[in-house]
């Protein structure tokens, strides 16, 4: 279908932006989910305020201990990034699983996050890392982290008279620590039927020494679950890691819908925790050799 | 930007493009998606629409050179970019692109309606990958659905094309 009428401006500039922005008001920046949701007329917003003309927004910086991703830089300037694939490997590796490419060269990675889609791989990653999502309006900036931000499906906890201007993903810590990220869906690209990023840690003894996880399309928003218990003192070099994989299942609780069965889901967040964890703990592993 | 309006009252934007090299402008609602633009407003028909929500990737045109949806884009929100459809592939005299070439010798399309996105999809993805292995090549057009073929033949037309596209190079490079 054809999208409703609205009422449309493209900003010059972030001030002009924010002045546009109120309770009638969509933002637009790569547009990937919001124009099948208003080609469906699901959404049928009075006023698009376009910011694809705010380029200033199109950066992706790594300097001083983070990698802070502007409002208008793509999923594909992000995934071709290797200063940050070097500062937060999770990324890259999430990354390749968003879409098609054909998408990832339009959609923005903090639209993605705004836009609080429980199958989004990028709302798992920002949840996982402890990241920051910093907001602007007419009356100043704000913070909000990653735990806060996630109301509920397709709700995040930007208000209408806000614009998200940037993602903040903290940096992977420099020795022996690693991530790893695994997702089924029924198509490459498609959404996911469960998926998994995860962050695994060793100890001194250079046993693991932790590790925790996040999941996407297993609830209303990104559930991370803490997995230290199920693999602190488990041999660096283990190739399955069942315990992990009992204690995802036990903490997710799924709904079904037509691409899969709640059991089937919660089955695959087992496989799939054993399998993010393997990379992940693979990585630590040469991160502390290196 | 300046305003005009339809026969309805809805509000008109003056959209600029650079469309197969020519310089294009259009009057259309914000609302008009850039696939429809190009159909009805530019009558440039061979870029097909077929779900309208980014599922199936017919509509896939070349932004600036890199492949998008064009039933996911405003018209308006790409004022003043480069757009290559379907109709631009060929060169001017009529010479197949490698990419067209390919799938013509392959068997590549049956009904064409998914075509002109898989053409404009693998032309891209062979300037950035061109020689792509098989998981490569089956990647390259993950994103286009095709209710024909079975997809073999054209995989098949994704390694041909980058054939076609070393030989006619080293053919350049011999008249040279």
């Amino acid at each position: 279908m054809k999208p409703p009428p609205f009422r449309y401006s493209r900003p010059e500039s972030i001030t002009e932006a924010l002045a546009l922005l109120d309770d009638e008001a969509k933002v637009l920046a790569g547009g990937q989910s919001l124009v099948p949701l208003l080609n469906f007329r699901l959404a049928a917003p009075e006023h698009l305020v376009d910011i694809n003309r705010l380029t200033a927004l199109s950066y992706v910086d790594t300097a001083n201990g983070a990698v802070r991703v502007g409002a208008l830089a793509r999923h594909a300037d992000l995934l071709a990034n290797d200063a940050a694939a070097a500062a937060q490997p999770l990324l890259r590796q999430a990354l390749r699983w968003v879409a098609h490419p054909a998408i990832r060269n339009r959609g923005t990675t903090v639209g993605s996050l705004v836009h609080a889609d429980p199958a989004g791989e990028m709302p798992a990653v920002i949840a996982l890392l402890g990241g920051t999502v910093h907001v602007a309006s007419t009356a100043g900036e704000r913070s909000i982290p990653a735990g806060d931000f996630f109301l509920g499906p397709l709700e995040s906890a930007v208000q209408p008279d806000e614009l998200a201007v940037e993602a903040e993903f903290p940096v992977l810590p420099r020795s022996g620590t690693g991530t790893g990220f695994a997702e089924i869906s029924r198509r490459r690209g498609d959404y996911a039927i469960c998926g998994v990023a995860a962050l695994a840690w060793l100890a001194a003894d250079g046993r693991i020494g932790g590790a925790s996880a996040a999941y996407l399309s297993m609830g209303p928003v990104p559930v991370v679950v803490d997995l230290t218990e199920a693999v602190a003192g488990t041999a660096a070099e283990a190739a399955t890691f069942p315990a992990a994989a009992d204690l995802a299942r036990d903490r997710l609780n799924p709904q079904p819908d037509i691409h899969a069965t709640a059991s089937y889901r919660r089955h695959l967040a087992g496989v799939l925790t054993e399998r993010a964890l393997l990379t992940a703990v693979a990585r630590a592993r040469e991160a502390r050799d290196a | 930007m300046t305003a005009y309006q339809d026969a309805n009252g809805e509000e008109l934007h003056e959209v600029r493009l650079t469309v197969n090299g020519a310089a294009r402008t259009a009057r259309v609602p914000a609302r008009r998606l850039l696939s429809d633009c190009l159909r009805h407003d530019l009558r440039l028909t061979g870029t097909h629409v077929g779900c309208e929500h980014g599922v199936c990737g017919a509509c896939t045109v070349l932004l600036d050179g890199a492949p998008v949806r064009s039933c996911l884009l405003l018209a308006v929100s790409v004022d003043g970019t480069d757009i290559t459809t379907v109709e631009g592939l060929a060169d001017p005299d009529g010479t197949l692109s490698p990419v067209q070439q390919a799938f013509a010798e392959c068997h590549g399309l049956q009904c064409g309606y998914c075509t002109p996105g898989f053409l404009t999809t693998i032309t891209a993805g062979l300037a950035v990958t061109p020689d792509p292995d098989d998981e490569q090549a089956r990647d390259m057009i993950g994103g286009n659905l095709c209710r024909c073929t079975g997809y073999q033949n054209i995989l098949a037309a994704v390694h041909r094309a980058a054939e076609i596209t070393r030989e006619r190079a080293a053919d350049a490079g011999g008249r040279s």
